[in-house]
């Protein structure tokens, strides 16, 4: 049955959520201003919150399920904040989304308690990972895979302990040449070059790396597939499918915090007497609440795209074009919204003594990373025409 | 528990609404709108149907089955899929039989429900919207004095569809004994079309939704006894009769911009340019998509509000969210249909232009049905 309402748990857990999250936001503004420093992984007050897995149980036949209510959880702990949530453990990084997308369970089971980057773009290739430079070649006489390229834009790229790494066996294979591999940070050639200095998101390393004759063994090859396969694109579409459950959660993470410049936004003009209450027409009620409603509409929307990719991801459907219309509706409302409540609050909405300005910069990333607006659009078209990548480019 | 599935019957009646948009809604629209007149007999076919009967009380004659707003906004994405003029016309008697079932007495429920669950189509219409620029549904200038044992109502009244030939109207009016304003000083009263004082005015004459039959009223100290305001004593549940409106709006609003979307890709995929379809190039095809995107976005709305209504809770906000967003989607969705047809959009012979204008048409109309 179509239901939006929460149970008791599910609510209990959100609870917590936001109540572990408000802690993270006493650090958000102090990480964001000394991004040089690494943030302690665990914050002081970390011993009075047992984490949230601890708090949910096992979901009973009333209780939404966990992939759905996990996307609500990670909007809740981007609503306190991003960075600070994306160092707290938990989660894992990108690659971990990737290991346990494509790896043997061997693999999974080896590398499952390390914290995985993923490292696709390159100096000369971002939304066209086809175009991957980095190769990977296979050393017969050690039975080892030696990596050389450049990789940059790595997410917790610094903090890693490996990452899933995107290499060609044969340029001129195209997509179809294209394997991840695991590559742990301790493999010789494997060079951090430096971190980068962004727009938002600060505390949340992004790294550039360097292979020179990285050696890695060759059971280092995710999924174990090392035959190039003719024709089609093959693993590079298995590799493609992590973005399945990453792609909604990007979208929730961003939606986490246009909600929190919402909540701000609202106690402020409430606090100065604007009536926000729903109801009343456009003639009924004042600009401000009237364009407040908008953005919240809008933030409401977005998240119910990214809840639709997951429930189905959970009940087995297939979720690849609704996966790539969250990221697409996601990324849009939170420019949207992040912008829009700084037109209602004025210098207040830019003044960094608040956190609004800085859930602007933060959320702008959202249509960005794991694949633009773009590309999502690209994605989605090609779905609903039932076009091929050769026939809508 | 958060759910997108619909129940399997909700499937069954949906899969049976999507072939009667195609088979018969769809296939009457142009003509009904060069027209300005409801296809004949589409009235009688879609009643049988069943979809208001279905959820009145058994004890009236209804089909008995709980009333389901989250069903009926399955249903009103269908019709309107296939016509939104046609839908609305066909979603006039649930709009006031529903209302009598939520908010009326026992008494009421018995005397005006009976005629919604025979065989023959009867309709009935609900008259909330007003002739001021300014109309806001919370702020009526219509207004219930309380005389005796008899309400006199004052006010004028329009866009009530298919007031010209409904049996009763519920009217929408300030009540002069409440205190404050906004929600607690609404109340709906059922007005006899022939009372004295009831006056019918011309047909509307529309941008879009021209087949539909909508007329304006004028309320001259019209008298209706006490037993006519709805719910009795205790009035009506205002929040959730509007609530319940602009979920409906929202959902015919979706099917609406869901049959733009249908219409254009096929068009984008036959049509060629340059070389190739329209639809390979990226400024059409993103349209297309960003189609895609906001009518699911509509759709989720429109069925939490609805879900909302049906747990009985107040979805004052959920409503409002959906219609709000809906309305100025459609507007959008449509016109971006236009631009993909080109010419054609703009040309009779394609029902984009038509889409077009019933989407700004209907995004205006607050108030005007119900799930």
């Amino acid at each position: 049955m179509i239901d939006f309402d929460f149970s008791e748990r599910d609510q209990r857990v959100l609870d917590y959520v936001r109540a572990e999250a408000l802690v993270a936001r006493k650090y958000a503004r102090q990480c964001d201003e000394n991004e040089q420093d690494f943030p302690p992984d665990e914050l002081p007050e970390a011993k009075d919150y047992p984490g949230v897995f601890a708090v949910m149980g096992k979901p009973g036949p009333e209780d939404s399920g966990t992939v759905t209510l996990g996307m609500l959880i990670a909007a809740g702990q981007t609503w306190g904040d991003y960075s600070v949530r994306m160092r707290r453990g938990g989660g894992g990084g990108l690659g971990n989304a990737a290991l346990s997308a494509s790896g043997t369970p061997e693999q999974k089971a080896r590398w499952g308690g390390l914290l995985l980057a993923m490292a696709i773009t390159e100096p000369g290739c971002g939304s066209d990972p086809s175009l991957v430079q980095t190769t990977a070649r296979l050393d017969e006489a050690t039975n080892e895979w030696v990596i050389n390229g450049e990789k940059i834009f790595v997410t917790t790229g610094c903090r890693a302990q490996g990452a899933v790494v995107w290499a060609t066996l044969d340029r001129s294979a195209g997509r179809a040449g294209i394997k991840s591999f695991l590559i742990p940070k301790t493999a010789p050639g494997f060079i951090v070059a430096h971190k980068e200095k962004k727009l938002g998101i600060r505390a949340d390393d992004t790294a550039a790396y360097v292979f020179e004759n990285c050696r890695i063994p060759r059971d280092h090859l995710l999924g174990g597939r090392e035959a190039i396969p003719k024709g089609d694109s093959g693993g590079f579409r298995d590799v493609m499918k992590t973005f399945n459950m990453t792609r909604p959660a990007t979208a929730a993470f961003g939606l986490g915090m246009s909600q929190a410049a919402l909540d701000f936004t609202r106690e402020q003009l409430e606090g100065a007497g604007v009536d926000l209450a729903y109801g009343a027409g456009i003639h009924g009620k004042s600009a401000a609440a009237d364009r407040f409603h908008r953005l919240e509409a809008l933030q409401e929307a977005a998240l119910l795209t990214v809840l639709n990719a997951s429930w189905l991801s959970e009940n087995g459907k297939h979720n690849n074009l609704e996966a790539s219309i969250s990221k697409a509706k996601g990324g849009s409302a939170v420019r949207e919204i992040t912008q829009g409540c700084i037109d209602l609050l004025g210098p207040l909405g830019v003044s960094r003594e608040h956190l609004v300005e800085k859930w602007f910069r933060d959320v702008r990333i959202t249509d960005i990373y794991e694949g633009t607006g773009q590309i999502q659009r690209l994605i989605i078209a090609r779905a609903i025409l039932d076009y091929d990548r050769t026939q809508l480019k | 528990m958060i759910s997108f599935g619909p129940t399997e019957e909700q499937e069954l009646i949906r899969n049976t609404l999507r072939d009667f948009a195609a088979q018969v809604v769809r296939p009457a629209a142009r003509a009904a709108d060069e027209a300005s007149e409801l296809p004949d007999g589409f009235l009688q076919q879609t009643w049988e149907l069943g979809l208001t009967a279905t959820q009145l009380p058994a004890a009236v004659g209804g089909g008995g089955e709980a009333r389901s707003p989250l069903t009926n906004a399955l249903v009103l994405e269908e019709l309107a899929c296939g016509d939104a003029a046609l839908a609305l016309a066909a979603a006039a008697p649930s709009a006031f039989a529903f209302a009598i079932a939520d908010h009326g007495t026992p008494e009421q429920q018995k005397r005006l429900l009976p005629r919604f669950c025979g065989d023959r189509f009867a309709s009935g219409a609900l008259a909330w919207i007003e002739p001021s620029p300014v109309f806001d549904p919370l702020t009526l200038g219509s207004v219930a004095e309380a005389k005796g044992d008899k309400f006199v109502l004052t006010g004028r009244k329009r866009f009530v569809v298919m007031g010209d030939r409904a049996e009763d109207l519920l009217v929408l009016a300030r009540n002069a004994q409440a205190t404050g304003g906004g929600f607690a000083a609404l109340d709906a009263f059922i007005v006899p079309r022939g009372a004295a004082g009831v006056t019918i005015g011309e047909r509307e004459k529309l941008l879009g939704m021209k087949s539909l039959p909508a007329v304006s009223l004028t309320l001259d100290r019209v008298e209706v006894p006490a037993a006519n305001r709805l719910g009795g004593e205790r009035g009506i549940d205002a929040r959730r009769l509007l609530a319940a409106s602009r979920a409906a709006s929202a959902a015919l609003l979706t099917g609406l911009a869901r049959g733009v979307m249908e219409y254009a890709i096929p068009y984008a995929k036959d049509r060629h340019a340059f070389g190739e379809a329209i639809a390979q190039k990226q400024a059409i095809a993103f349209q297309l998509a960003d189609m895609r995107i906001e009518t699911d976005a509509m759709r989720w709305l429109a069925w939490r509000a609805a879900s909302a209504l049906e747990h009985g809770r107040d979805a004052t906000r959920e409503a409002a969210q959906a219609f709000g967003y809906a309305a100025e989607q459609a507007v959008k969705l449509s016109d971006a249909g236009v631009q993909v047809l080109g010419g054609h959009g703009f040309i009779r012979e394609h029902p984009v232009e038509m889409w077009y204008r019933h989407a700004r048409t209907l995004s205006v109309l607050d108030t005007v049905a119900a799930l």
